[in-house]
């Protein structure tokens, strides 16, 4: 088997295993200095074995996962609040809650006929910023997942680290607050790049604000060229029916 | 900003690795689209490593630029500061990306065992 490498000057190869480079722990002493344990193992690792996990659950239970993230006061609550009032007559909806404090986010949720798992992340160190595949794991057997349709993951609000965590969800949207300036694709482009769907919120608010819409489109396209984007209100319900539609297709997929 | 998790994550691999050696360097590569600010990692693996058997060990990041490659025309570009992820040859917007998330524990530099005590 040969070795990838990379070396100072960012080249990259693959040695063959008799090449007389050092092996780490079963090489003989032929190296001078410190000794080098060879390692290659993706920091993410756990994460995502958990996450793989998560996701034969939810497949095995035929539930489709959506991982919802925002920055905070971008609306994901009310768009849900919204979401279960349209929906939660025709698909059994669960949602997982995650916030780093208070059941505020979830007690807003609750009496709309959806079952909801809170999850605070506040008993991390200093309150996580993001929800993990294991802090997903831990909620799901609150959730009564062969009973269900669709799972709506509302995520930490912010723009950064959620987009780095696979909790195991069938897909990635995120809801943008035209509030928060079109410039913000490129500030987050992990974030950005990472969504199928940014849901464009607050557009009942587009009369009195300075923000430019098609510049917002144009940055979305630079970092996401394929996002599909869908504007609406949560406020007054313009547009949160094509949402409701959006995610309908993802059960028929 | 989680930093300081990864940072738990970053100490289960070098303990399991280093099985009971001292570990005096911990070589990490970090993909530029992965947003880990250097300096912070290596200022939260003070707090974490803190009163622990990988007390004093320190964490070297090498950064690795993110590039494209667009599946239309085979062109492949460093993506650069300002992220734009389409083709700039062909206009494409069905682009990979062939290096940039990278996040990955590469090494381990045990400790002289006898300056280590």
């Amino acid at each position: 088997m040969g070795r990838f490498h990379r070396h100072e000057d960012g080249t990259e190869h693959a040695h063959d295993d008799d090449d007389g480079h050092a092996r780490g722990e079963d090489h003989s002493g032929y190296q001078t200095g410190p000794e080098r344990v060879e390692v290659l193992e993706r920091i993410f690792g756990e994460n995502d074995r958990t996450a793989a996990a998560n996701r034969a659950e939810f497949a095995a239970s035929g539930v489709r996962a959506v991982n919802l993230m925002s920055s905070p006061g971008a609306g994901k609550t009310t768009l849900l609040r919204e979401t279960l009032i349209r929906l939660a007559g025709q698909l059994r909806i669960g949602i997982i809650e995650g916030d780093i404090e208070t059941s505020l986010d979830a007690d807003r949720l609750a009496g709309f006929g959806a079952a909801v798992a809170l999850i605070n992340t506040g008993n991390g160190f200093g309150g996580e910023c993001h929800l993990d595949a294991p802090m997903v794991a831990s909620a799901l057997p609150r959730l009564p997942l062969a009973e269900l349709d669709l799972v709506l993951i509302e995520n930490v609000g912010n723009l950064v680290c959620p987009a780095e965590f696979d909790v195991g969800q069938d897909a990635r949207a995120m809801v943008y607050a035209i509030t928060e300036g079109e410039e913000k694709p490129l500030k987050y482009p992990v974030m950005f790049r990472s969504c199928e769907l940014v849901v464009v919120n607050k557009m009942d608010l587009l009369p009195y604000l300075d923000f430019d819409l098609d510049g917002f489109v144009g940055n979305l396209r630079e970092v996401n060229p394929a996002a599909e984007v869908l504007f609406v209100s949560a406020r007054t319900g313009e547009g949160v029916g094509a949402w409701c539609d959006w995610l309908r297709a993802r059960l028929r997929r | 900003m989680h930093e300081l998790s990864i940072c738990s994550s970053i100490a289960d691999i070098a303990r399991r690795r280093a099985a009971g050696r001292a570990i005096s360097v911990i070589n990490v590569r970090v993909g530029q689209l992965r947003q880990i600010v250097p300096d912070t990692l290596v200022y939260c693996w003070s707090l974490v490593s803190e009163e622990t058997t990988l007390a004093g060990s320190r964490i070297v990041v090498e950064l690795v630029p993110a590039r494209i490659r667009c599946r239309s025309c085979d062109r492949t570009a460093d993506v650069g500061d300002l992220p734009t992820f389409g083709c700039a040859a062909c206009g494409g917007i069905d682009v990979e990306i062939v290096a940039g998330e990278e996040f990955l524990v590469t090494s381990l530099e045990l400790a002289d065992e006898e300056a280590g005590g």
